[in-house]
């Protein structure tokens, strides 16, 4: 059933909508568990369009499974997605730092009060992100440190290759993840790809992470993955690779690569003169899990993580 | 005036970024001016040039008091005024959310680092902020309530309002926050406007800045004593929504005292021109803040006003 969140008057002849998709049983017995699929917080972020279709598309074509509430936001920046813009168009405010909300509050808290009112009451909450234009991420949950104990039981479900517990913007002190943990909504924030494109390898594996989370949440009762095991990391296992020239970023791996410390991880290069300015290599051992995406750098741009002791396998 | 560079780096193809301080007198550490931090801060740069000829001035008329160094960074992001942009021109990332910065990190964090590196030592730390609506407000000195913030110094600025706030979740990364908790009395001054210049408010807030130094013996500058503040907490403010969105026709400005009831504006439809909603005082008192833009959203803040406030 298609519900209407959030109803807000534009300046001229449009009006805002936030819309969800709740899907549960036909025939309810009132003790159902419940989950949240949000997606496009960030309007560059695309990924979890397609992962909000495919969720609804595999639930319909099994309709008889569903033994929980599914509850989908696939659009929550409605504006931004319509106009490629990241932040709230006009305000510019970041809508991740917005939460929980103000009834009382201009446009972007208003939304944010209205969406997180909505979601509030829920068991699980998955926060569907794609990283920005500068970054490719392998597919990853995102927790803070302090929500560790309640959400990693859940996010060993997500069929994912990295759980990083840190405390980034995505998940702290405004974000939606941050604010429903608060309130007692087990929250996560899934990062892969790279914004303005789907990749729809990481969408199917993302997909089958949520189903198998759902299974093991009793909401879907047909087939679901065995969830691959995938890294479990604080920051203390994690290393920067930042540039320390500005220029062009010319990639030597791929994210996956497993490196040792001295590999050649790419080259800054300078258009005008020709020539390399820095030779960029691993400062660790362990396996490419974000990698710098778009080539224009400056000095401190991020070009690479590196994940150590990826000996689970 | 001494000028020096704060921050260096290279950039792809505008050549180098440098980052400049002016500094006025020699000695200890007395006080930091920071200017525009956003490419759209016009109205907080033209005020650092504004101080930046008077500081000269009374340095060259030996005005600056012995053993005291004033140093005034006009502002941390040109480029992005240079293009256009509100944000730092690479990644659309915000330097007044960066801090405390890192030194390794991306540029923004690292400007931030090289920042509150040079400037940490300072005994009394002043940034021109912009106001976090797009509109006019009453020129006021705001400081947040960290605990170590001093209100009776706010009010050796002299201006009308002395603003103290609840740290809300993106303060903490601020360079105001971040100054106070490595020490130093850290205001912010907002002046009426940001993307536009204002000489009224603009030479407020230079008297304002020019008193407190006198105030706190850092120069020698006969000035008018000012406002004697009123200090007013932001949850005290009324904010006032609009009711509909459209064409917003203001008919009260800031600093205007108004009944209950009154009208401060209306909407108006953009298709046939009918008034959609008027927007009425829900208090007696002060207009603080007014909206500037040409339309607004439905339920966006279009007035804040200061209740039961007389003038």
């Amino acid at each position: 059933m298609i519900e209407t969140v959030v109803s807000v008057d534009l300046m001229v002849e449009e009006e805002l909508k936030v819309k969800k998709n709740r899907l549960a049983p036909d025939f309810p017995n009132g003790n159902e568990k419940r989950i949240c699929i949000v997606s496009g917080l960030y309007g560059d972020e695309l990924q979890g369009q397609y992962i909000c279709y495919e969720v609804i598309r595999r639930i319909k074509s099994n309709y008889d499974k569903l033994k929980g509430i599914v509850d989908v936001y696939p659009s929550v920046n409605v504006m931004g997605l319509d106009s490629r813009t990241r932040e709230i168009p006009g305000s510019g405010m970041d809508m991740n730092t917005l939460f929980p909300g103000s009834k009382s509050g201009a446009l972007g808290e208003y939304t944010a009060s209205c969406i997180f009112g909505d979601i509030c009451g829920a068991d699980v909450c998955i926060d569907l992100h794609a990283s920005n234009v500068y970054i490719h991420e392998v597919p990853q949950v995102r927790m803070n440190d302090d929500c560790v104990d309640k959400v990693m039981p859940f996010a060993k479900h997500m069929n994912v290759d990295m759980v990083w517990i840190h405390p980034s913007t995505s998940v702290q002190n405004g974000s939606l993840a941050y604010s429903l943990n608060n309130a007692g909504v087990a929250s996560m924030v899934i990062e892969s790809g790279v914004a303005f494109r789907i990749q729809k390898q990481y969408c199917e594996q993302i997909v089958d992470g949520l189903f198998s989370l759902m299974k093991y949440m009793g909401i879907w009762d047909g087939d679901a993955v065995d969830a691959k095991e995938g890294i479990v990391t604080d920051d203390s296992r994690i290393s920067y690779i930042n540039a320390e020239s500005s220029g062009i970023f010319i990639p030597d791996v791929s994210v996956y690569d497993t490196v040792t410390k001295g590999t050649q991880i790419g080259t800054i290069v300078n258009v005008l003169t020709g020539s390399v300015e820095e030779v960029v290599c691993a400062n660790n051992d362990g396996m490419i899990c974000s990698l710098r995406d778009y080539p224009v750098i400056e000095e401190g741009s991020l070009l690479a993580r590196i994940v150590g002791d990826i000996n689970h396998e | 005036m001494n000028k020096e560079v704060i921050f260096s780096m290279n950039t792809a193809f505008r050549g180098e970024y440098t980052l400049h301080g002016y500094s006025f007198g020699e000695g200890d550490k007395a006080a930091c001016i920071v200017g525009a931090m956003r490419g759209n801060e016009y109205q907080q740069l033209y005020i650092c040039s504004l101080l930046a000829k008077k500081l000269s001035e009374l340095e060259a008329q030996g005005n600056i008091s012995a053993q005291k160094e004033i140093l005034l960074i006009p502002t941390l992001n040109y480029s992005s005024m240079n293009a256009k942009k509100t944000k730092w021109i690479a990644d659309d990332s915000d330097i007044n959310r960066s801090f405390p910065g890192n030194p390794h990190g991306t540029a923004t964090s690292r400007i931030a680092a090289a920042l509150l590196q040079r400037i940490k030592d300072y005994s009394y730390g002043v940034q021109f902020a912009s106001f976090y609506l797009q509109g006019e407000s009453i020129p006021h000195v705001r400081m947040m309530e960290t605990g170590k913030e001093s209100v009776s110094l706010a009010n050796l600025f002299g201006m009308p309002y002395v603003l103290t706030g609840m740290n809300r979740a993106f303060d903490t990364v601020t360079l105001n926050y971040n100054w106070q908790e490595l020490g130093t009395q850290a205001f912010s001054i907002y002046s009426a406007t940001t993307e536009t210049i204002d000489d009224e408010s603009a030479m407020m807030a230079v008297s304002s800045v020019l008193r407190f130094l006198t105030r706190m013996g850092i120069i020698k500058y006969d000035c008018h004593g000012g406002y004697i503040s009123t200090t007013l907490r932001e949850q005290e403010l009324v904010s006032i929504r609009a009711e509909e969105a459209g064409f917003f026709r203001k008919l009260v400005g800031v600093d205007r005292e108004v009944k209950r009831g009154e009208v401060l504006a209306e909407i108006i439809n953009p298709m046939d021109g009918t008034v959609k909603a008027s927007i009425l005082a829900p208090t007696d008192g002060i207009v603080f803040f007014c909206q500037d833009a040409p339309m607004v959203f439905q339920n966006t803040v279009i007035y804040k006003m200061i209740r039961r406030m007389h003038h």
